[in-house]
């Protein structure tokens, strides 16, 4: 199964889009499989290659974010009160745009003076790690329930698909807020809790796709034509299903992803989020809710971390979209 | 429906001697269901309601009849892809009717399918090289030089360049995408194919070609078809026997020429005459004689009583209403299921203009739609 950005594929004379191969002289003859076409496709929208730019950058910078905050910044939890400005109650930091300078690249928390690029880049890997884990989840679930759901049809489809309704109309918000609170708030608890409903609740949204599109794969000649040779059921889904719900999955999956920051920072600025000290983009936000009169730049640079990184996921999966779909104007 | 195929008409019929599929009663009833919880039958429509035929070892019979007469779901009936709900399918002298999927598998190697849409038949995430190889891998078969080896072969045997072998469906255009098709049913060497329309989908230009490649197949690799199609020229090109189907039951079953020359059911005869005619200086004489029905085919959820032609057949009468004409012999090989089978008179040009006449003054069936 070749989709999406495949990493070799950029020896292709031809342009992109005309699915008209010619008969190569004396070359070489190969197919190029829809997957490469779109990654063609893709990689003309500008917008979608700047998401994509910015989401690589992004996970960059989570993964190294310890050795980056060492040349860049300064432990996480390291208070610098010389940079609060005591003459206003102690509360904005020094200087102007609230307190940034060659020493900190996003200025300082207020009161307590902690390095705010340290906050953001160790809140990244926060954000992302839910974020993904959630819909790596919602992707797995989505994908058993709906293919199993499309394929089989008849009770099968009406129960799952009944099953889908019910967690769609769920109370979600309240549930997390309730449940969570009465949890023990250790880090790694509340991390794989954030997960489990994050991801257990945007699930039927890829599930409902799924379904709908193995629906309609079912009733294709290609899937009788399967059967005529003997293929079973087993074969049918992964070799013949699959690759072509392949498309819609990943896109869909690229699309809950800023659906799940947002969820996340949400819970984070509930105050249900990841337990404090670990630096979360919701929890700068609301905490931010308490100083944006002295100090709006504190609470302006973790809602842009959470703007443009949804803004990326958002502007990929889109492009995704029309480059995987090229018949979906939308 | 240009009669652009070759009327290279195909030599006397070969010895055709023992039957390789007999069908018998052959029945299949879709239901209908309502309720979204609680699911309750309310009716059928009974696609297919009854067949008797046979196909014999290397002769190709002709299915033909028109959209949802229950031609494609014979088909399907026949290599198993649908559960007949009643009758009796003999293959070799095995009953298949009822076989399991796992039971089926090794049935699968005799009895293929070649689809009508080549652009969904086709698994578009697939290389031709996969598509082509699937049943080899299903099925197991060794391929002593390589399953790619096989694979070019079956590409060379059916006219496309084996080089080809890592391409997309979508690299192909229609014709050469049904020879994928053929080139797959014919990978395990399968005795008999069921062809679903192989050609309805391609320019009338490409299905010349296609119909030609699958004669010099048949010849080569001694292969049995059963061709489904509404072309009645096509049908007619490379058929040997032909058997006419309407609304779930076959109504008329000859050997090609005696079913073109001689039709015997009236439904066979307005088939025919409704062919159009290439020839200018012909046509417009085929035009006023053709016989036009009137009104539509009846729902097959709930079929006309007696003949199922009744409601649209001038020569109808009472017994037609009350007894379903029995399907029998009425001539060497020529089986037609009629109370008042059409007569040699009927056949002049006289004839065919009282039919004419007659049969557009057959009233519309008013009768409402079945409540559900």
């Amino acid at each position: 199964m070749t989709l999406g950005p495949v990493t070799s594929s950029t020896d292709v004379a031809t342009p992109a889009g005309e699915e008209t191969p010619t008969i190569a002289d004396g070359k070489k003859i190969e197919g190029r499989s829809l997957g490469r076409i779109a990654w063609m496709r893709l990689k003309r929208d500008k917008l979608a290659m700047a998401g994509g730019g910015f989401i690589i950058f992004l996970i960059l910078v989570a993964i190294l974010a310890p050795l980056i905050n060492k040349v860049l910044g300064h432990p996480v939890n390291e208070y610098h009160q010389d940079k609060i400005d005591p003459n206003l109650g102690g509360i904005p930091p020094v200087g102007t745009w609230g307190g940034i300078s060659k020493d900190f690249l996003l200025g300082v928390q207020p009161v307590t003076g902690r390095d705010l690029f340290s906050q953001i880049i160790y809140g990244a890997q926060t954000s992302l790690l839910i974020a993904l884990l959630a819909t790596l989840l919602a992707v797995v679930i989505g994908i058993v329930v709906g293919v199993t759901a499309g394929y089989y049809g008849g009770w099968v489809d009406s129960l799952f698909s009944r099953f889908m309704d019910l967690i769609l109309a769920f109370p979600l918000i309240l549930f997390a807020i309730a449940l969570i609170s009465v949890l023990p708030p250790t880090k790694g608890f509340r991390i794989a809790v954030m997960v489990l409903i994050i991801g257990g609740f945007s699930w039927p949204y890829i599930g409902r796709i799924v379904r709908g599109q193995a629906l309609s794969l079912r009733e294709r000649e290609f899937v009788e034509a399967a059967r005529s040779v003997g293929a079973g059921s087993f074969r049918i889904i992964f070799r013949e299903l699959l690759p072509n719900l392949a498309a819609p999955i990943l896109v869909y999956s690229t699309l809950i992803i800023p659906s799940n920051i947002l969820f996340e920072a949400a819970l984070s600025f509930l105050g249900v989020g990841v337990p404090p000290p670990t630096p979360s983009w919701g929890r700068l936000l609301s905490d931010a809710v308490d100083y944006y009169e002295y100090d709006p730049m504190y609470m302006l640079i973790p809602g842009l971390a959470i703007f443009v990184t949804v803004l990326a996921f958002n502007l990929f999966g889109d492009g995704l979209r029309d480059a995987l779909d090229p018949k979906s104007n939308r | 429906m240009p009669t652009s195929t070759p009327q290279t008409e195909r030599a006397a019929t070969r010895p055709a001697t023992e039957n390789l599929l007999e069908v018998s009663g052959l029945e299949k009833h879709f239901p209908i269901t309502r309720g979204a919880f609680i699911r309750r039958t309310v009716g059928a429509v009974r696609a297919v309601d009854g067949l008797d035929f046979t196909v014999r070892t290397g002769e190709t019979l002709g299915v033909v009849g028109e959209s949802g007469c229950g031609k494609s779901t014979t088909g399907r009936l026949v290599t198993r892809l649908l559960e007949p709900t009643g009758g009796k399918i003999t293959f070799e002298g095995r009953d298949i009717t009822h076989m399991s999927v796992r039971q089926m598998r090794e049935l699968r190697r005799d009895v293929q399918m070649i689809f009508q849409d080549p652009y969904s038949s086709l698994n578009p995430r697939h290389t031709v090289g996969t598509i082509v190889g699937a049943p080899l891998r299903i099925q197991n078969i060794p391929t002593p030089k390589g399953q790619k080896r096989a694979v070019q072969d079956l590409l060379e045997l059916v006219g496309l360049n084996p080089e080809h072998y890592n391409r997309y469906p979508h690299e192909f255009s229609g014709g050469q995408r049904q020879r994928i098709g053929i080139a797959r049913a014919l990978a395990l060497r399968p005795k008999l194919i069921v062809c679903d329309e192989p050609v309805s989908a391609l320019d009338v230009s490409i299905q010349a070609q296609v119909v030609n490649l699958l004669d010099d197949l048949q010849r080569e690799l001694n292969l049995t078809y059963m061709f489904i199609a509404h072309d009645l020229s096509v049908v007619k090109h490379i058929s040997d026997r032909v058997a006419v189907m309407y609304l779930g039951k076959m109504v008329e079953l000859a050997p090609r020429d005696a079913l073109y020359a001689t039709p015997m059911h009236p439904y066979t005869l307005a088939l025919l005459s409704a062919v159009p005619v290439p020839d200018p200086s012909r046509r417009d004489k085929a035009q006023r004689e053709r016989v036009l029905l009137t009104g539509d085919v009846p729902s097959p959820i709930d079929p006309p009583s007696g003949c199922r032609f009744r409601t649209r057949c001038w020569k109808a009468q009472d017994k037609c209403a009350q007894e379903v004409p029995p399907f029998v012999e009425l001539a060497p090989g020529h089986r037609v299921a009629c109370h008042f089978p059409v007569t040699d008179a009927e056949r002049t040009p006289q004839g065919r203009m009282a039919a004419q006449h007659a049969a557009a003054e057959v009233p519309p069936d008013t009768a409402a739609e079945p409540a559900l």
